[in-house]
């Protein structure tokens, strides 16, 4: 996949007649009602130093029917992306190694059916862990991202404990490499951006991109806001569920197939 | 005040032995402060991976040791609050030293705590910005605020113009400690999503648990400052102590029960209380044995025992909740950790990151040279602070006489 194209093209190789009449009719209405917001929605990429827009919602699908059991793609290029420590690349024990991303294997108790799916920060509309930070280092962007300042965040892991998830890693040890996009470092905790440094140029998050790019179409990225945004007509068509409904969070992330 | 003109002001060590002791006691425990301060100087170099944290067990044994003395320091004041909101002069005469004590277990606690951040260099950050939604910014208020009203207290008893107001200082202690153990308490009880804490019955229940652990530390506490002072202890004032101390025990164990009930009375919550008080290893056997029989049955037939009342009966008793307040701990802290969050009811699930499994920890030396450090640095705190100001107590024979029949 080119880095450089957009990010509805990411997951929606051939939009259909239809939708992008939808798609047009919806950026038209938008020209009308708020001029601000067609920009964004047209061309995802943000102008430094213009905030992130309250109007946009980022979002995943996640089609746990396309999620291949052992498949790590998705971890892999998580890891290339933010450079985060692979396993045996790190001399910390494996329960100390930060993972943004995960394979979660699932067995159903009552009907042994299987199934496979990544697990991530669910970029909750009501996130736990920036309720109990005691900084405000946790925070959630306008848009919807969950992030954490890494140079707010003083390692008090109050947000691992609250996160209901487990999405979160503290870094255990001091760190070598690093893409100077992705800040981290050692007694901070850390966890998925929605690689918001890719969001921000218009391109889609790591893992979607390097899930489309291997065929396996398994992760939709977009605007949840958005109507005509291909995750929006997608949500509208099949069913999906939030991890731990439950708990009334809002998250960004939803599962097909469950 | 109970205490008699003639009382000298600083308490002096009345024998050499005792003169020997106090030294022994600073130098042990300045020792051990600088063990916990090397290792967490050792933890800051090299990182977290040095402990036997991890990112599933993400708060480990110094958790332990600070919610431990942030509690008892809370719990410790009471004998202050018995006595000057509640009028019981035997409690009254014990105020000083009660605030004494709370504020060096505070301190201990607080060291504790900080020095197990991530970044304990931006504690700068945690005092200049607040997000207010979040209990811990919270309690960095409560904290912060009960050395204050301690210190003012302090103030007002040793101060004979300002005796007068050590009952409203008393009061504003009183209050201020009730909230700040409900916060501490609270620090679990808004975690939503895990298992072991989402419950609003861990607030009283810190309460009664600062209660216990704040009266058995006074209890050794006074028990050793007499005995270094060669002084001895009016036995109904201990008789007195060592029962409320048993109410207290009595009150935690009554908590314990109707949390475990509670949760195992819910079909979701079954799985995970089986863990903790069945099936989890070394949890239930530090739940039942440590906490349980050692820390509360074994220190309620003690303490209530009509035979067994000297001094020595009193300190193992004492030590004895102190014991099981840790083990509590551990199995409340660590065990809740241990156990997966889940995701997937209904479902098995795996993953690298142990999604699924019951979390292992072992915690490493500096973990728990940290811990101690803490309570080091509250034992020299209140050995420097009894030598160089008038905290003893100076019972006053006719009060005592007076008072020996009433119960608390």
């Amino acid at each position: 996949m080119s880095e450089r194209e957009p990010v509805e093209r990411d997951q929606a190789p051939s939009p259909s007649r239809r939708g992008f009449l939808a798609a047009v009719a919806a950026a038209a209405a938008g020209v009308m009602i708020a001029p601000g917001i067609r920009l964004i929605e047209l061309a995802a990429a943000r102008p430094a130093g213009e905030p992130a827009s309250g109007a946009v919602r980022w979002g995943l699908l996640i089609d746990t029917t396309r999620c291949a059991r052992g498949c790590e793609d998705c971890v892999a290029a998580c890891a290339r992306e933010n450079a985060l420590e692979r396993r045996g690349e790190t001399s910390v024990a494996e329960t100390q190694r930060p993972q943004w991303i995960r394979k979660i294997e699932l067995k159903e108790l009552a009907t042994g059916r299987e199934l496979s799916l990544p697990m991530m920060c669910q970029h909750c509309a009501r996130p736990p862990c920036v309720d109990v930070c005691p900084t405000g280092a946790s925070f959630k962007r306008a848009d919807g991202i969950v992030l954490v300042d890494q140079h707010r965040c003083i390692g008090c892991r109050y947000c691992m404990m609250a996160c209901p998830y487990q999405a979160r890693s503290f870094v255990h040890e001091p760190l070598a490499r690093q893409n100077p996009a992705v800040p981290r470092g050692k007694g901070c905790v850390e966890g998925c951006t929605l690689c918001v440094h890719r969001v921000d140029r218009g391109l889609a998050p790591a893992c979607v991109a390097a899930c489309a790019e291997a065929g396996h179409g398994a992760m939709l990225f977009g605007d949840l806001n958005d109507p005509a945004s291909a995750i929006s007509r997608r949500l509208r068509e099949v069913a999906s569920v939030e991890v731990r409904a439950d708990l009334r969070l809002g998250t960004g992330v939803r599962y097909q197939g469950i | 005040m109970t205490q008699p003109s003639s009382a000298p002001l600083s308490a002096p060590w009345a024998s050499r032995a005792g003169e020997r002791r106090f030294w022994l006691a600073g130098a042990l425990g300045a020792l051990v402060l600088a063990a916990g301060l090397a290792a967490a100087h050792y933890m800051e170099v090299h990182g977290h991976a040095v402990t036997g944290m991890s990112n599933r067990i993400v708060w480990g044994v110094p958790h332990v040791f600070a919610i431990f003395m942030i509690v008892a320091a809370s719990g410790v004041l009471n004998v202050a609050s018995v006595g000057s909101v509640f009028g019981q002069p035997v409690y009254k005469a014990r105020a000083r030293l009660s605030g004494l004590l709370a504020v060096a277990l505070l301190a201990g606690g607080l060291t504790v705590l900080m020095l197990d951040l991530g970044r304990p260099e931006r504690i700068v950050v945690a005092a200049t910005h607040y997000n207010l939604r979040s209990i811990f910014a919270w309690n960095v208020l409560l904290y912060s605020g009960l050395f204050a009203i301690v210190a003012l207290y302090l103030w007002t008893l040793m101060e004979r113009r300002l005796n007068a107001y050590s009952k409203y200082a008393g009061l504003a202690a009183l209050v201020w400690r009730i909230v700040l153990t409900t916060g501490t308490g609270l620090i679990f009880g808004f975690l939503v999503a895990r298992q072991a804490y989402q419950s609003a019955v861990l607030a009283p229940m810190f309460i009664a648990m600062s209660l216990a652990w704040g009266m058995a530390i006074f209890l050794i506490a006074q028990a050793a400052l007499f005995a270094w002072q060669g002084r001895a202890l009016d036995p109904a004032i201990r008789r007195r102590m060592a029962r409320l101390l048993g109410v207290f025990v009595a009150a935690v164990l009554y908590f314990v029960l109707v949390y475990h009930l509670t949760n195992l009375y819910f079909a979701r919550q079954v799985e995970f209380t089986r863990f903790i008080l069945a099936s989890g290893g070394a949890y239930p056997l530090l739940f039942w044995l440590g906490y349980v029989f050692v820390g509360s049955l074994v220190p309620l037939l003690l303490l209530f025992h009509p035979r067994s009342d000297d001094d020595r009966t009193v300190i193992v008793a004492s030590t004895l909740v102190i014991v099981g307040a840790f083990a509590q701990l551990y199995v409340f802290i660590i065990g809740g950790q241990a156990f997966p969050l889940e995701l997937f009811p209904g479902y098995a699930a795996s993953s690298t990151f142990f999604d699924g499994a019951i979390a292992a920890y072992r915690p490493s030396l500096a973990e728990i040279l940290l811990g101690f450090g803490g309570l080091a640095l509250a034992l020299v705190a209140a050995v420097v602070g009894v030598r160089v100001l008038p905290f003893m107590p100076e019972d006053d024979r006719r009060v005592v006489a007076a008072g020996s029949g009433a119960g608390e």
